[in-house]
């Protein structure tokens, strides 16, 4: 999915831009850094409410190009230029993580299906 | 020059061309428009339309109302007025408003190229996905941008060909191996993932896979962020990379953990409300250093410390597979 369908998708804006056009294969919603790194997949959408650097560095460690921030949550400075830095795009979005999950979904990305059982 | 085109064949098949026709079909307009135009709305005067341009000497300006792009006008316009002695009327009547040939800002340079070609105009309004004015892109802008993207891609290609191809095919010795060192500091968020990043870096840079690479970054990226949440004084990441193995060692001076079994078990975790609240301590880290390791092996002792060996084993599928081409 292009960054433009998922602008759309999700009435999402662009606070960093991306370095290069992307083809988004699937996404990851979560607000638990360990839960995205152990899910990682190619060319995936961050979907994150959370805004602190960390968000930057799980998403350049996990090699995910863009992140997109929920429920209308704008970064702090220090997000926006680390993001800049590493070269990770920014998106920013006015729905809840639900209703912006529910969007992308509906409009054609994909998640990681059924997950394995991890008995805690 | 000569030389410059023959680095540019030796990265890739295709060699120059296919670089310029990637980059063309790559980079979005966004990448290379001026983001920072003068605009005017459509009730300003043609006067103020004509001082602008004088003043910042451009030839032309979007019309925006409400950040909506309602037209453009030009320096002819602005002859047009001239001649018929209309400075003092507004900008409206004289703009082109209708057919307005615009860029997207994330639609690629190489459909931007076909519209300027199609329609024979000298620059486009770009509107990004909600239809507001971003900028303004002209050939020229295409044509500096994709100059100063084969300028960068010349200095990689010469740092390409400076680099070993293969895993520390570069050093040679009886026992190769490379040591990083980085002090963590305890409730360090900001800088948190700044080791993690490094190690990553220099394993690409000294030719590791992306894959192994991304490995040993995650298990670290995991292990620092526990130095920066649970120890007294944070703690020491050291980083010895062997051609065919890579060794993370973690390790702080307290407080230690009681029960090392049951902090392997997913989901267990004594991380604070505030440490949840920046995206960690769920209980996951362990578990994710684990499936990135080949061996993990965890000593701790309450009231000395906690020392995390993680050992990466370089296999032959996982050392100088980035494409040579």
């Amino acid at each position: 999915m292009t960054l433009d369908e998922i602008l759309e998708a999700a009435d999402a804006e662009v606070l960093v831009e991306l370095p290069f056009t992307v083809d988004f294969e699937s996404a990851c919603a979560s607000d638990l850094m360990s839960d995205v790194l152990l899910f990682t997949k190619p060319n995936m959408l961050l979907v994150t409410g959370l805004t602190n650097p960390q968000a930057i560095r799980t998403a350049d460690m996990a090699e995910a190009p863009a992140v997109m921030f929920v429920r209308g949550k704008y970064p702090p400075a220090e997000t926006l230029s680390l993001a800049e830095e590493m070269g990770i795009g920014v998106l920013l979005c006015r729905y809840t993580m639900f209703e912006a999950a529910g969007l992308l979904y509906a409009a054609g990305l994909k998640g990681l299906g059924q997950l394995p059982i991890i008995r805690q | 020059m000569k030389r410059q085109f023959a680095l540019l064949g030796s990265m890739g098949r295709g060699g120059a061309l296919t670089k310029i026709h990637e980059l063309v079909r790559e980079m979005p307009v966004s990448r290379v428009m001026t983001a920072s135009v003068f605009t005017l709305p459509p009730d300003a005067t043609m006067q103020q339309l004509k001082e602008l341009l004088r003043e910042h000497r451009i030839s032309g300006l979007p019309v925006v109302e409400d950040q909506a792009l309602v037209g453009i006008v030009s320096i002819e316009d602005l002859i047009h007025a001239l001649e018929v002695q209309r400075l003092d009327a507004p900008i409206r009547e004289f703009m082109t408003s209708s057919n307005l040939v615009t860029a997207h800002a994330q639609e690629s340079v190489m459909e931007a190229l076909r519209r300027f070609e199609k329609t024979g105009i000298g620059r486009m309004p770009v509107l990004n996905a909600r239809h507001e004015l971003v900028g303004m892109v002209t050939r020229g802008d295409i044509t500096l941008a994709l100059l100063d993207a084969l300028q960068e891609l010349y200095t990689e290609a010469e740092a390409y060909q400076a680099r070993p191809q293969r895993f520390f095919d570069a050093l040679e010795s009886e026992s190769t191996s490379l040591q990083l060192r980085y002090r963590v500091e305890k409730g360090d968020f900001a800088r948190g993932g700044d080791a993690s990043a490094k190690i990553k870096r220099a394993l690409l840079q000294i030719g590791a896979s992306p894959q192994l690479a991304r490995r040993v970054a995650i298990a670290t990226y995991e292990a620092e962020v526990n130095l920066i949440i649970h120890t007294h004084n944070g703690g020491m990441i050291l980083a010895d990379i062997q051609p065919n193995e890579i060794t993370i060692v973690a390790q702080d001076s307290g407080p230690g953990i009681a029960d090392v079994g049951l902090a392997r078990q997913p989901g267990w975790s004594t991380a604070t409300p505030e440490v949840r609240e920046m995206g960690f301590g769920a209980g996951m880290g362990l578990t994710n250093i684990e499936r990135c390791t080949d061996k993990l092996s965890i000593w701790s002792a309450v009231g000395v410390g906690t020392r995390v060996l993680m050992t990466f084993s370089v296999s032959p599928q996982e050392i100088g597979e980035q494409d040579a081409g």
